[in-house]
């Protein structure tokens, strides 16, 4: 008898059928991926399962333990033993680890909270978990991959024998992937059964049992791990076979569009610290530059830095087209041509609850509208060329940007920045967390605006992507250049080497 | 996978078509309960002068708001403003147009004071206005010494009580309906300019009937009491402006980019800082003018003019749907909240409603309002 048994769910949002008959098992101890582009259904089965959606939402059956369960919010579900941690933090960043993990559960007597059990407890749980976590710091304190370990600890306080996990190394270094891993095991070793969401393939085949494949709100399938390749994964995903994801570059390098030299840049909280240790750098025209290295290596402090967004000190040299250029705010940078698809769309690219046209048209609004007057008809024009050429799928222009997918979300930020007609593009995470599908056609886009002369910066964490489109890559360690290759000199080993600090 | 269709304009327009219909039903229910007294031509025309100071304040706030900003000292603020415009002319005798600069100069300076501490210096809106409900008050207090300082100019006091003649009011409506026309003809225009299809001008002249029939009604129901009212007039131009600002101006649209996301906004190349600093300028210009019409009206500048005038204006706002988490709210409904603010007053004032039991009731009806729109939009 399985742990989880899901049968056959339907559930129907006015005008789209988000999930369309998926059946889906889970045995104790078995770590089962659910992979899928963005839109195919993950999230709302995952809504399904813990109660977002009560019962009566949907229709089909949700067994735990050979038994018919009816939950009409997330507590029953947690009652049930099923915990999710969502992509999102849920944790209050003012209290402590502690106070977190039994918010809401505190051992008290009449109301009076017994501070000494909750942090006993607290102790015992991460010592269980093997986390040097001190459960009296605030969350807050804690870096994001530490807080991602916290919430788990959160999870299993509740005694869950369903554990979810959607995306939950989106912000982790690998060590701290590794830990997290090493946790998992543990608990899969205890009968702890795993949901696990990830667009990361690589995690997915290392862990799981079996791996099941959403496509359009059906199931494709469900495999053995060992049965089935990556390949086989992306093209049940993808519905069709996927030939080379990254397009061959063969770029046309023209002259230095951009020349950075000797920056440093200085933490904002300890002024005396180095983020950017001494950085210079050139891109040409048609060439596209990746920037590897890991998290806190000083990527984004350095694209800030250059684009006058660093709120911390900064100093450098910047030569745009041979001269010059004095670059004090974003719009200087702007006007002397540059761009910038900053990371975390959501928080730094997007205004959610505008429409698409009204996020496009932002950044280049005085060029595309009008200088103090706007005009709607012009904006919308402008507008039209990247919609089309990006391929975002929205009924109008006029659709609020917080409705759209991951994917068509980045390609309206994407559109928002080529609409300022830039010389020198910075990319900073472009495709994280959106799916097969779109990333495919970012990178498409980046190489096309690459032939067309711009000249392209691009930040990623994922090494393939940096490796696949970049024609030449700089590593960065603590702030520091950490190793420097060109297209052909460049591999994964030796570019990870350079990044944890260990050039071979 | 969810692509809803919901714009921000279709879900603005529901709104407002909303609230038209809550102003409808107040009015029929105050219009029955009062024996035909509350919509008459002498009511209809107390009613927009009493709205227009509060309305005037609403304007100029719901920018301040949509920028995700708060100004808690407007009210005191319009007291300084209206005791310098009286104290000049009466005090110092310098003459009606001194006093209009100085009024509305005074309430700008303030302004850009607020929004340097605001927007350069980090303190929270709230606070720096907070303080600065107190301090203006005490100003206002110091300056008047405690007394009440009559105007003494007939054609000052005339910008609160008069109203314009019949003739200039239809050529006014007559101006306003060209405007229309013409907004229309250019938007069908465009269309086919810009190659986006067929010209339609029989459509959008259809769709200019219903401004066009509001204004000739407005002007008919003004003028068969005496005439359109001075500050309704003034209110009517601070409208139009600032519809015109947040609807079509670069200017308008970085407000809402700000409130909307404020890391967003500076990062697509906003100045953040000088468009807030410009914001509260604009605001204490309209306090400025709001304190001229309230001065006016009352006669003299009294040390406890414009108290709670702050809380009626964001009430303005808010019931009109802006949110104080900055980011959406229109002028246009700020304008229809303040006119349901003062419609109540109104009312319940010709009901011989207890004071008390007026504020209850409007204090009731704010939480209430918000609370319909919050569950409304859960839904969607």
């Amino acid at each position: 008898m399985p742990l989880l048994e899901m049968r056959n769910i339907v559930k129907e949002f006015p005008g789209v059928r988000a999930l369309d008959g998926v059946s889906f098992t889970l045995e104790a101890g078995e770590f089962h991926s659910l992979v899928g582009e963005n839109g195919a259904g993950k999230s709302t089965l995952m809504k399904v399962l813990s109660g977002v959606y009560p019962e009566g939402t949907f229709t089909g059956e949700i067994l735990v333990d050979g038994g018919v369960s009816h939950f009409r919010g997330i507590r029953d579900s947690e009652a049930a033993g099923i915990a999710i941690i969502f992509q999102e933090l849920s944790l209050v960043k003012e209290l402590t680890v502690g106070e977190n993990i039994f918010l809401g559960k505190e051992p008290s007597n009449f109301g009076v909270i017994n501070w000494s059990e909750l942090y006993h407890k607290a102790s015992n749980l991460l010592r269980d978990l093997h986390l040097p976590i001190d459960p009296r710091v605030n969350v807050g304190s804690l870096g994001i991959g530490q807080q991602q370990l916290v919430e788990i600890a959160k999870a299993l306080s509740q005694d869950a024998k369903i554990l979810v996990l959607d995306e939950p190394t989106a912000a982790l270094t690998e060590s701290e992937v590794e830990t997290l891993f090493g946790i998992l095991r543990n608990l899969l070793a205890r009968g702890v059964g795993m949901i696990y969401i990830s667009h990361k393939l690589d995690e997915v085949f290392a862990m799981s049992d079996r791996i099941t494949v959403l496509r359009d709100g059906r199931t494709v399938s469900t495999h053995k791990a060992a049965d089935i390749t990556k390949d086989g994964v992306i093209a049940a995903m993808v519905g069709r076979e996927v030939g080379d994801i990254f397009p061959n570059p063969d770029h046309e390098h023209g002259e230095v569009a951009m020349r950075v030299s000797n920056l440093n840049a200085y933490s904002i909280d300890v002024p005396d610290k180095k983020v950017v240790d001494n950085i210079s750098f050139d891109v040409r025209r048609g060439e596209v530059l990746g920037i590897a290295g890991l998290m806190g290596a000083g990527r984004t402090e350095l694209l800030m830095s250059i684009f006058g967004a660093w709120q911390g000190p900064v100093s450098r040299r910047i030569e745009i087209g041979g001269r010059q250029a004095n670059i004090n705010s974003p719009g200087d940078a702007i006007s002397q041509g540059v761009g910038f698809v900053t990371e975390d769309r959501k928080r730094f690219g997007l205004i959610l609850e505008q429409t698409i046209l009204d996020n496009m048209t932002l950044a280049g609004l005085r060029t595309i509208s009008g200088k103090f007057v706007t005009n709607r008809t012009r904006e919308t024009i402008a507008a039209k060329g990247p919609m089309q050429s990006l391929r975002i799928k929205a009924n109008s222009p006029l659709t609020i940007a917080g409705t759209l997918s991951g994917g068509n979300q980045q390609k309206v930020v994407l559109g928002k920045w080529l609409l300022t007609n830039p010389k020198v593009l910075f990319l900073d995470e472009p495709t994280r967390g959106i799916d097969v599908g779109a990333k495919q056609e970012i990178y498409a886009e980046i190489n096309r605006l690459a032939k067309e002369g711009l000249a392209i910066v691009l930040v990623s964490s994922e090494l393939p992507e940096v490796l696949g489109l970049s024609d030449r890559i700089i590593v960065l360690h603590e702030g520091r250049m950490a190793g420097q290759f060109t297209r052909d000199e460049a591999t994964p080993e030796k570019v990870m080497a350079a990044a944890t600090g260990h050039p071979q | 996978m969810e692509e809803a269709t919901t714009s921000r304009f279709s879900a603005t327009t529901l709104r407002a078509y909303i609230m038209i219909a809550v102003l409808g039903l107040i009015w029929a229910y105050f219009h029955w309960a009062t024996d035909s007294i509350f919509l008459t031509p002498r009511n209809l025309s107390n009613l927009m002068t009493q709205m227009s100071v509060t309305a005037i304040l609403a304007v100029g706030m719901l920018m301040v708001i949509v920028s995700g900003n708060i100004d808690l000292s407007v009210g005191s603020v319009l007291g300084f403003a209206g005791g310098l415009a009286a104290y000049s002319i009466t005090i110092w005798e310098y003459g009606l147009p001194t006093a209009i600069i100085a009024a509305i100069a005074v309430g700008v300076i303030i302004g850009v004071f607020h929004g340097v501490l605001t927007a350069y210096l980090n303190i929270p809106a709230f606070i720096v206005t907070l303080g600065g409900l107190l301090a203006w008050r005490g100003a206002v207090k110091w300056q008047l010494g405690g007394n009440t300082v009559p105007v003494s100019n007939d054609t000052f006091k005339a910008i609160g009580n008069e109203n314009v003649p019949e003739t200039i009011g239809w050529a006014l409506a007559a101006v306003a309906i060209a405007f229309v026309l013409f907004m229309a003809y250019r938007k069908a225009k465009s269309v086919k300019d810009y190659g986006l299809g067929e010209a339609n001008y029989t459509g959008e002249l259809l769709k200019a009937v219903i401004p066009i029939g509001g204004i000739v009604a407005f002007i008919l129901v003004m003028n068969s009491y005496q005439g359109v009212p001075i500050p309704v007039l003034i209110l009517v131009a601070v409208a139009l402006i600032g519809a015109f600002v947040t609807n079509s101006t670069t200017f308008g649209r970085y407000l809402y980019a700000i409130g909307g996301n404020a890391d967003a906004a500076r990062l697509s190349g906003i100045n953040n800082k000088a468009n807030i600093l410009k914001v509260y300028a604009l605001l204490g210009a309209l306090t400025g003018v709001a304190a001229l019409i309230f001065t006016a009206r009352v006669g003299s500048a009294a040390p406890d003019a414009g108290v709670l005038k702050e809380l009626d204006a964001i009430a303005a706002c808010v019931i009109g749907g802006a949110s104080l988490m900055g980011g959406r709210g229109t002028i246009f409904g700020a304008c229809l909240g303040a006119l349901i603010m003062a419609s109540l007053d109104n009312g319940m004032s010709l009901l011989n409603v207890r004071d008390f039991m007026q504020d209850i009731i409007k204090g009731s009806i704010l939480v209430a309002a918000v609370g319909l729109d919050m569950m409304g939009r859960k839904q969607t």
